[in-house]
């Protein structure tokens, strides 16, 4: 059967081969993951039990649960000061990958230009792609510590963009930026009339300032959607839940795709979600904290062995320089020699070349031992 | 947090990282660590280091009961008193006072039943100012030191993901 142009024009994930080479042999420590290495917490995980118990299976409204959905505003007003309206401004959907999807698919015209920060989660260039658009590569810089800065927007012509697409804290580099660093984000996009896709899943991950959406800065909430969820910092990934806030057009136009696509997000997880909201703010700590624990660990070892790494302060990724100039033989040789998996800067885009993603979502022990055998490795 | 607080978080989550570990996972240096490990010990925060056993995974039989201590008290006696003169006995593995129907938690360690009822017998209810005693020998551990016993949980991620 004959596939259309445009999904057949989108190859498959550049981390499959990895994935596969991976599968393929037995005893690796793998530090591929992207998810966390922590179940849910125990309080959000029962309560989707109870929810069963109570034969609470039937779909929800579209949007999700009221109650989900006033939690939601209430956590992101707390954290991050942000402030969306329940019924009109935010969208719960299964996983924010979903949402993503459904901002493309809302906002992109066909012959529209996406913007999109890269190295950056393998699913932004398909999505528009899929929705029609073009994207345009935006490439951040080693130098600016992958941080998405004017200058690399100005020289890759995103001044023609309809849209930008980013992610900070970012996987797969465990960039953060501040505040302060992304009001120049802003006012780029204020000038040249951008609509701004900020993936902000990894949030709570963030370790050396406070996290800042794009959102809350002067001028921008009109032309800003913000995705979240629950798969990171509640280690909830295979619960599939998570959410966009953005102004009331927006979400209408996103939950009109929703609607006709996927009606509800998973009830039971939302019935957990709305439990980790309630009750999880310690297991959130006590997850970041290790995160965190294992973050300086890895970067230490790094500067033991002569690997040159910046100063990753966020989600649970290290992204230091590959010490050959062919990152992907090296992750392959590391991989059959050591048995230690790693994923190729490359598989997340331009800009992640001569680069190879750390992720550190794994116990302090099997770090130990994976941080030894890359220096054996490179010794 | 301060240092001491972190080491003492990191100690308790596992008493056998290396200094060099800990510094590594922390932005202290090898011998401020030491320093903040000294001082805890000094003061007195950290009073010892032990492992925590799953005797059922042992060819060793450990009896181990909870004992439900009522003490009556008297002008002269405080429950300071009773507790330092029970605490002395290799046989009590702790000793808490507690609020509710009865004055002292004590956990008892032994070789076997028979031990540790005599132990009871012979030198806890004599005690004078000790009312009644109720024991509750263990059947089966489920968690001790915040650690489930158990099988635990296979990582079960995919090798490697986005």
């Amino acid at each position: 059967m004959q596939l259309s142009d445009r999904v057949d024009q989108v190859p498959p994930s550049g981390i499959r081969r990895f994935f596969e080479l991976a599968e393929e042999m037995d005893d690796i420590i793998s530090l591929g993951v992207g998810e966390p290495d922590f179940s849910a917490p125990w309080s959000a995980r029962d309560a989707a039990i109870a929810s069963l118990e109570r034969g609470e299976t039937s779909y929800t409204a579209n949007r999700g649960k009221k109650e989900l959905r006033e939690a939601i505003a209430d956590d992101q007003r707390r954290r991050y000061g942000l402030d969306y309206d329940p019924d009109e401004e935010i969208l719960v959907t299964a996983g924010a990958s979903e949402a993503i999807d459904l901002a493309f698919r809302a906002l992109v015209d066909p012959g529209d230009t996406v913007a999109v920060a890269q190295p950056s989660y393998v699913s932004y260039v398909p999505g528009v792609i899929f929705a029609g658009g073009d994207p345009l590569s935006v490439p951040t810089r080693a130098e600016d510590e992958f941080k998405l800065t004017r200058e690399v927007l100005e020289s890759s012509g995103a001044a023609d963009a309809d849209a930008l697409v980013y992610c900070y804290p970012n996987n797969p580099t465990g960039a953060t930026m501040t505040g302060e660093e992304l009001e120049a984000v802003a006012d780029f996009c204020r000038e040249h009339d951008i609509i701004v896709l900020a993936d902000e899943i990894y949030s709570e991950l963030t370790y050396e300032h406070d996290h800042t959406s794009i959102a809350t800065l002067p001028g921008m909430r009109e032309r800003t959607v913000v995705f979240n969820g629950f798969s990171k910092a509640y280690a909830m990934t295979g619960l599939r839940l998570g959410y966009a806030m953005g102004p009331p057009e927006a979400i209408k136009g996103m939950n009109r795709v929703h609607q006709y696509t996927m009606l509800s997000a998973p009830t039971t997880a939302q019935h957990a979600a709305l439990d980790a909201l309630e009750n999880c703010d310690d297991d959130v700590d006590e997850m970041t904290a290790q995160y965190n624990r294992r973050r300086n660990f890895v970067l230490s070892r790094f500067e033991e062995m002569g690997l040159s790494c910046f100063d990753a302060a966020g989600a649970f990724y290290a992204f230091p320089e590959c010490p050959w100039d062919d990152a992907d033989a090296f992750a392959e040789e590391l991989l059959h020699e050591e048995k230690v998996a790693v994923v190729p800067g490359e598989a997340f885009g331009e800009g992640g070349e001569d680069h190879l993603r750390v992720s550190y979502a794994t116990g302090l022990g099997e770090l130990k031992e994976a941080m030894a055998r890359i220096e054996s490795f490179l010794d | 947090m301060s240092s001491r607080a972190e080491i003492l978080e990191l100690l308790r989550e596992n008493a056998r990282y290396t200094t060099e570990d800990m510094a590594r996972q922390t932005d202290l240096t090898e011998s401020e660590v030491e320093t903040a490990i000294e001082e805890l010990e000094a003061d007195g925060v950290i009073r010892g280091y032990t492992a925590v056993v799953d005797w059922g995974e042992t060819d060793k039989e450990r009896v181990r009961a909870l004992v439900e201590l009522n003490v009556t008290l008297d002008r002269e006696t405080s429950y300071a008193d009773i507790a330092a003169r029970l605490a002395k006995f290799p046989e009590v593995e702790s000793l808490r006072l507690v609020s509710g129907d009865y004055d002292f938690d004590m956990e008892v360690e032994g070789d076997s039943m028979r031990e540790v009822s005599r132990f009871i017998s012979d030198k806890v209810a004599p005690v004078p100012e000790i009312t009644q005693t109720v024991t509750h020998y263990v059947m089966e551990s489920y968690k001790e030191s915040g650690i489930e016993f158990g099988d635990g949980h296979d990582d079960d991620r995919l090798s490697v993901s986005p």
